[in-house]
């Protein structure tokens, strides 16, 4: 095990992506913070509690670039339902939160949620038992989107469904589960989904060292997913996913069960979509139905695009860049935006296919000539034929 | 490692929308034996290899591998990992990845994503790749992506792709179309050299390859064997002329 993870140290030394990318986490987390914390806030370079948010959210959707990049930019699989899970992450975290205010909430109910009080329910319904335990809430963040994708997978990889097909299975399920959420008596608050939430185990969630904390730890969520994607990339497991991705049925004729790798990789990437909405929701402090829009897994494959897929740190660039981008929109010129977006990838579709970071390593691409296998299978693939 | 396993295809019939691709097919493959299919185009040698493969599943019939095994139960997975390797007519490798990755990926062994999410490779599978590297004339591009490779150097990686896997049985799909002379020469002596330690079944529409390799031929004509011998003896034949030769 030591071995391993030297050599993936070694490894990531050597890919200068990975070394700029780990970098700029490190930069994150020690800047943001001083930047909020120490910097007195009439500073002109103090980060402001809104600010320290913008951050965190930022890296929770490059986390959830990261899973689109698994599972797109190596294993082909255009999943257009990835927010789903990444709600379904939230959901969880935001069910622990409300049952964290516990009595003080706007009713005052020991147990039940405001919701749930103003809808007249008199008892807690069964699937929100066991969230007032924090561990037991973590343990769900992983498991609902785990076991939703689980389920879709099975059916959707054995009857070889593939392509723009499953696609738009997907795209239809996110939808499905937007309209039930939506849905009062679904139990979880409907269109207005949680807000107001107060602590989490026990830090008051309106101080701005619990907003760093936040963040810090979802800047090593990050960086940690970042590893363990890479290793699996690295791996021959890697190899067999790209093997998919290029060849399917040659892939099945050399012996491997291309449906249980299919399976495997959208199954983690959904647990990684989870953690990110998991982490999302403490930060921005508001979980509705409307993360599960379609428009939200398609901004984010969007995201990935324009960064470079396949190559992992392109997907959390371009989720960076593009979040910033459509911050700064927003606030100036709001009703451009989409079009901006839509524009945007539309040129990055037929002018930059290897995104941002293709057209950044076309320029610098530094090859040692030392381990040339591991550097020409690392980099990043034209995503046309 | 020596083949003990003979291919026996029984009454197989496929059809599609009506039309009999295959036609109470009977064929036995010998263990060893290198075997050329030829035929017209539509004679059913592609849905043949697609069945036994188990890409395709039969309407009636049955094919055996050995005594016990009958590979229309199994999946394409399972048919590979018991033993049957194909080459597909259009060259089909992993353009994405390097010419040693391609063959690192046909290694035999466990394939369980479990498995190969942690395996490295020994000295002995890569001294492998090595030498199967050597035979198939890639050793100078080990390290090139697959899908710079010229023509007929894809087709020559596919097959080594074939001999990783260590099949008992080679299903090889017009091996030398779009090959020059020297090439095809080469594919000629590789398939030779094969044969004996695996089985091989060649289907080829090149009769000068076919002539030159051959040692049973068989002749496939609208989903049936037409005839079936010595290339000599089958050249003889006046279906054979009718059908297939004599255009």
């Amino acid at each position: 095990m030591a071995q391993r993870q030297y050599t993936l140290w070694i490894s990531a030394r050597k890919d200068s992506g990975t070394g700029w990318f780990l970098g700029a986490l490190a930069l994150i987390v020690v800047v943001v913070p001083f930047l909020n914390l120490v910097v007195p806030a009439l500073s002109p370079i103090h980060i402001s509690a809104y600010g320290l948010t913008l951050v965190g959210k930022y890296l929770c959707y490059a986390l959830l670039a990261l899973s689109i990049d698994l599972i797109w930019g190596y294993c082909g699989i255009l999943s257009l339902g990835q927010a789903a899970f990444f709600a379904l992450g939230g959901y969880a975290m935001g069910m622990y939160l409300m049952r964290e205010i516990g009595p003080r909430g706007v009713y005052g109910d020991p147990v039940l949620p405001d919701f749930m009080v103003f809808l007249n329910w008199k008892s807690l319904p069964w699937f929100w038992h066991g969230f007032n335990h924090f561990a037991f809430a973590l343990l769900m963040m992983i498991l609902a989107p785990a076991s939703l994708a689980f389920a879709f997978g099975w059916f959707a990889f054995r009857s070889r469904v593939t392509g723009v097909y499953l696609s738009i299975i997907t795209q239809a399920l996110t939808y499905a589960l937007m309209l039930a959420f939506f849905r009062n008596d679904m139990g979880f608050g409907g269109n207005n989904g949680f807000t107001d939430f107060k602590d989490i185990v026990g830090f008051d969630l309106h101080s701005d060292k619990v907003h760093v904390v936040l963040l810090v730890i979802t800047a090593f969520m990050l960086g940690a997913s970042y590893l363990v994607c890479r290793m699996i990339v690295s791996s021959r497991a890697g190899r067999v996913i790209r093997a998919i991705r290029d060849a399917e049925s040659r892939t099945r004729f050399l012996g491997y069960r291309v449906e249980s790798y299919k399976l495997w990789i959208f199954v983690f990437s959904a647990v990684l979509a989870g953690i990110a909405g998991a982490l999302y929701v403490p930060q921005i402090g508001i979980i509705n139905p409307s993360e599960f829009s379609p428009i939200n897994s398609i901004e984010a494959v969007i995201w990935v695009a324009v960064g470079g897929r396949g190559t992992l740190y392109g997907a959390a660039a371009g989720a960076l860049l593009v979040n910033y981008a459509k911050t700064y929109f927003t606030s100036t010129i709001p009703e451009a935006w989409y079009y901006a977006l839509g524009t945007l990838f539309v040129l990055v579709t037929l002018f930059l296919p290897r995104g941002i970071v293709g057209l950044l390593s076309g320029r610098v691409r530094k090859q040692t000539k030392k381990e040339p296998l591991r550097i020409q299978a690392d980099r990043p693939e034209p995503s046309r034929k | 490692m020596s083949v003990s396993k003979s291919l026996d295809v029984e009454n197989l019939t496929v059809s599609f929308d009506g039309f009999k691709a295959l036609n109470e097919l009977t064929l036995r493959i010998e263990p060893g034996e290198l075997r050329c299919i030829i035929g017209p185009n539509g004679a059913g040698k592609t849905t043949m290899m697609d069945v036994i493969t188990g890409k395709t599943r039969p309407d009636s019939g049955t094919v055996h591998f050995g005594p016990k095994l009958n590979l229309l139960a199994l999946t394409e997975p399972e048919i590979a990992q018991a033993g049957i390797g194909r080459k597909f007519q259009k060259p089909t490798v992993f353009e994405q990845l390097t010419v040693f990755e391609n063959l690192e990926l046909a290694l035999a062994g466990n394939k369980s994503f479990l498995h190969t999410l942690f395996v490295r490779r020994t000295p002995k599978q890569e001294s492998r790749i090595y030498e199967v590297l050597e035979i198939i004339g890639l050793s100078e591009q080990h390290q090139a992506l697959a899908g710079t490779l010229a023509h007929g150097q894809k087709q020559w990686l596919e097959i080594g792709m074939l001999l990783m896997q260590e099949p008992e049985l080679l299903l090889v799909d017009e091996p030398v179309a779009g090959m020059t002379p020297q090439e095809i020469e080469r594919t000629a002596e590789l398939l030779q050299s094969l044969a004996g330690e695996h089985s091989v079944v060649v289907v080829e529409h090149d009769m000068d390859f076919v002539r030159s390799i051959a040692r049973r031929v068989t002749v496939l004509h609208e989903g049936r064997v037409i005839a079936e011998g010595e290339m000599e003896h089958v050249q003889q034949d006046s279906r054979v002329i009718e059908v297939y030769l004599g255009a």
